[in-house]
Formats: structure tokens, sequence, C-alpha cells
């Protein structure tokens, strides 16, 4: 038996979140669903320690979050935010912003256009960030994240702006790298048949408590 | 010889406050409902500078390191707390310590490299060089300060998602801010290096002015711009990149998270 990645207990964050127990087990997908408001992107943001539990206790690999450095924390656990936000600059300022941003030397052009083309986005690099529609910038912000050698992919409703041909592309390729890489993935889908179509483990989340936790394969 | 200095009398500046019943009168005529500013203003620039003057001249007349001091630091003083009041109690507490070791830091040290460096003042706590001095690298560094926390608290309410994108990716505070504070830092001299672009051109400064027509010769009055112009940047850019550079941290709290 693995023992848990993250390991929440008593966890509460205002009186937006209490979360007695729960557990996110390592190179598994696990979904997140549940109504508008219930505190679905508050869960990945305690994971990616964005904010911290005003109660209780969040574990990650056996240690107390808090007392783990939130940077190195952020760059192994990486989060897509419901909103995807687009630097000032071209589709590549975008792509390797992650890189600049953490210090590091970010990857060819040939990567990179070859990811694009992976997530069917018809782009070029040099093309400006700005005019991107709606999913392409999701799509985009999806980029950057998987370019960066994460351990953790948290991902906030990755397909929320895009058609369902989009969308299904996009997860098979989500999936598909994570658990090539060995990497955990956490998702949050408003489709409860993507949820059952690809995680192990799911989720439900009613007003700020986990009202269904479900095995699924 | 341009050494000749006329020396106002009390009756020819009243000639000057008649010149002012004149424009009163055309406002009351006009209905412009400016008179109580205008005589609230002379009144209070008559008196403020008849009071330092008075003082100036004590301090001048009997120059000592511990009143130089005190004046220094009584200006320095009044420069921070001029700073916590243009907020208007929308400082942290946190800021306003930055702002409080920042200022004074940065005008401080600026003043004092061109007091005795550059100048070489003697003896070093000469009132007649040290105040006026003060009181113009201390004054402009405030602006920039000002300008410059100003901007940067704007910048961070406007930039969340920015931020926040920055930081999930893994950004230390100090690479999320970076823009930030370059921004901010550009705001706050922006002020100091036009006025140096238009300076002799579109303006004669007010402290070469003032030494010409005391009877300085000019060459003289310009190298004493140049240097205290200097300063003046020196000053505003020290204590503006102290402020930014301590004061960034304060909208991080100890996890790295924005507050
Ligand atoms: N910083 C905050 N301060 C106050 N309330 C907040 C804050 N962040 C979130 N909330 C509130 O907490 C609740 C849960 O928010 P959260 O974003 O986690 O919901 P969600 O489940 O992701 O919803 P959705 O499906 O609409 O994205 C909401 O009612 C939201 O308004
Ligand atoms: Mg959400």
């Amino acid at each position: 038996m693995t023992y848990p990645l993250f390991y929440f207990q008593n966890v509460a964050y205002q009186r937006i979140l209490s979360i007695d127990k729960m557990e996110i087990n390592p190179y598994e997908v696990t979904c997140i669903v549940g109504e508008s408001g219930g505190g679905k992107s508050t869960i990945l943001k305690l994971l990616n320690k964005s904010i911290s539990p005003t109660k209780g206790t969040i574990y990650y690999h056996d240690k107390d979050l808090a007392d783990v450095d939130s940077i190195t924390h952020r760059r192994k656990v990486l989060y897509l935010s419901q909103k995807p936000y687009m630097f000032k600059g071209t589709i590549k300022d975008n792509l390797i912003v992650g890189f600049n941003m953490q210090g590091i030397t970010p990857p060819k052009d040939e990567t990179l256009e070859a990811l694009l083309d992976k997530l069917k986005l018809k782009k070029r690099l040099n093309d400006d960030a700005q005019y991107l529609s709606g999913g392409e910038a999701q799509r985009v912000a999806l980029a950057r994240l998987l370019l960066l050698d994460g351990d953790v992919y948290l991902l906030d409703e990755p397909s929320s702006a895009l058609d369902d041909k989009s969308a299904g592309i996009i997860f098979e390729t989500i999936v598909d790298f994570s658990l090539k890489h060995q990497k955990t993935l956490v998702m949050i889908t408003h489709t409860k048949a993507i949820a059952n179509q690809y995680a192990h483990k799911i989720y439900t989340i009613d007003q700020g408590h986990i009202s269904k936790e479900e095995d699924n394969g | 010889m341009v050494n000749s200095v006329i020396a106002l009398s009390v009756p020819q500046l009243a000639l000057g406050y008649i010149f002012i019943i004149v424009i009163l009168f055309i406002l009351k005529k006009r209905q412009i409902s400016r008179e109580k500013e205008l005589i609230l203003a002379t009144f209070r620039m008559t008196f403020q500078l008849v009071v330092v003057g008075l003082l100036l001249t004590v301090v001048i007349d009997n120059p000592h390191p511990l009143i130089t001091l005190l004046i220094v630091s009584i200006m320095v003083g009044f420069a921070v707390f001029t700073v916590f009041r243009k907020f208007k109690g929308r400082l942290s507490t946190a800021l306003k310590k930055v702002i409080a070791v920042s200022l004074p830091v940065g005008a401080l040290s600026s003043l004092m490299y061109f007091l005795f460096a550059v100048i070489g003042v003697e003896p070093y706590f000469n009132p007649q060089y040290v105040i006026p001095i003060t009181g113009m690298i201390v004054g402009n560094s405030m602006t920039g300060v000002s300008l410059g926390v100003h901007t940067m608290m704007n910048r961070f309410t406007d930039n969340k998602e920015a931020l926040e994108t920055a930081l999930h990716l893994g950004a230390a505070p100090k690479t999320a801010s970076k823009h930030i504070i370059n921004e901010s830092f550009d705001a706050a001299i922006m002020p100091t290096l036009n006025n140096m672009l238009g300076m002799g051109i579109i303006f004669l400064p007010g402290m070469m002015t003032g030494q010409i027509l005391s009877g300085v010769v000019p060459t003289t009055a310009i190298m004493y711009q140049i240097g205290v112009m200097l300063g003046i940047l020196g000053g505003v850019a020290f204590s503006t990149f102290l402020s930014l550079r301590w004061g960034y941290k304060t909208f991080f709290n100890a996890q790295d998270q924005l507050r």
C-alpha cells in the first residue's frame, strides 16, 4: 500500500472549507467535482501553498506543509488557476515565464512548438498573447505548466473554456503525460463524465465539505 | 561688480503686500471666492519665513554641532511624518517602518556625502551650509519616496492576477515584484530627472537664482547648483530604492503568500 502524497487532518480555511480527512495518492489522477462556490479552488490553492489553512494540518510527503519552503514547494506542486492570466508579450514569453521566474534555462523553441501542436493550438510563438481567445489562453497556460518539471499538477477546470472535442484532446494529453512521466494529477472538473473516465479517485465537495469519496477503478 | 546686494527694507516689502491687496480687490470684483486662501497663504508664508529667518540668524550666528544635528533630525522626522500623512492611514504598519528607515538612511547618506566629500563644509556642522542643503535633499527625497510607495501600492492592487500567477509558477516574491519595483522607481525619479533636463533652459533653479540675487557670481552659483542637484538625485534615488527594496516584502507574509 502506498502512503498518501497529501494528507488533510482537520483542515479548515476561514469559513469556506472544512475537511477532516482527505488523501491524495501519488501517481494517480484525483478529480474534484461539486457545486460552484463549494470550495474546490480553495483546496488546490491550499495544496499549492498559495494559501495556508487557518486550522489543522496538511501533510505533504509526511511533512507538515507549514514547515516546507513555499517557493520550493510551488515549483514541484504547480497550480493552473481557473482564470488563466496572460503576461504582456508573446506566446513564447508566456510559455517560458515559469522558467524566467524560477531562474532556469527555458527549453528550445522546437519543444515549445511541439507542445502547442500537441494541444492543437495553431499559433506561432511570436504571436501576441493579449489577443488569444479564452480557450487558447487556457491552453497556453496549461502548456507553460506542463513544460515545468513538477511532481504534482493541480489543474483548476482546465477545459472550462473549451468545446467538447478540444476538451477531450486536452484531457487525453494531460493524463497521458502524467502517467508516462509519473506525475500526480489533481483536477477540478464540472464534467462528471471526464472524472469517471480518468480519475482513480473522485471527491465531491459540497459547501466546504467532502460529501462523497469514490474510488474509481 | 555683482557683489552689491540691495537689502530689502520693510517699507519696500509693504509695497509688495499692496500688490496683493490689489489682486484681492480684483478677485472680489470678479466674484472669485479665493480671498480667504490668498490672505491665509500670504499670512502663513510671511509668518513662517519670519520665524525661520530669525531662527536661522540665531543658529548661524551661534553654530553648534548639537543644534545643527537637532535641526537636521527635526527636518527628517517632519519629512517622514509628512509622507505618513499624505497616505491618510492607508499605509500598513510594516510599510511605515520601512519608510521611517529608508527615507532617513537614503537622504542622510547622500547628504553627508555631498556635504563632506563634495562640498567639504568646514566646520562639518556649519549651519549656513548644512541646513539649506538638508532642506533640499530631504524635501526631494520625501517626494520621491511618496511617489515610489504610492505607485507600488497601486501596482500591487492592480496586478494581483499577474502576481498570483507568478507565485503559482514558483516565483520568489522578489522576482514576482520586480516589474512593480522597477516601475515604481521610475515613477519616483522621473520628476527629478525632468527637472534636471529642463534646468537652465526652461527655468533657473531656485537655489541658484537666490544665490545670484544675493550677489554670488553665477559660476559659483552654478557649481553649487550642480553639486546640490547631484545630491538631490542621489538622495531621491537611494531613499526610494531602499523604500521599494524593503517595502515590497510587506505585501507578502512569512509563507511567501500575498497578503
Ligand atoms: N479570499 C477569499 N475571501 C473570501 N471569500 C473567498 C475567498 N476565496 C474564496 N472565497 C469564497 O469561498 C467560496 C469557495 O470558493 P472557491 O473558489 O473555492 O469555489 P469553487 O468550488 O472553486 O467554485 P467554482 O466552481 O465556481 O470555481 C466561495 O463562496 C468564494 O466566494
Ligand atoms: Mg473554482
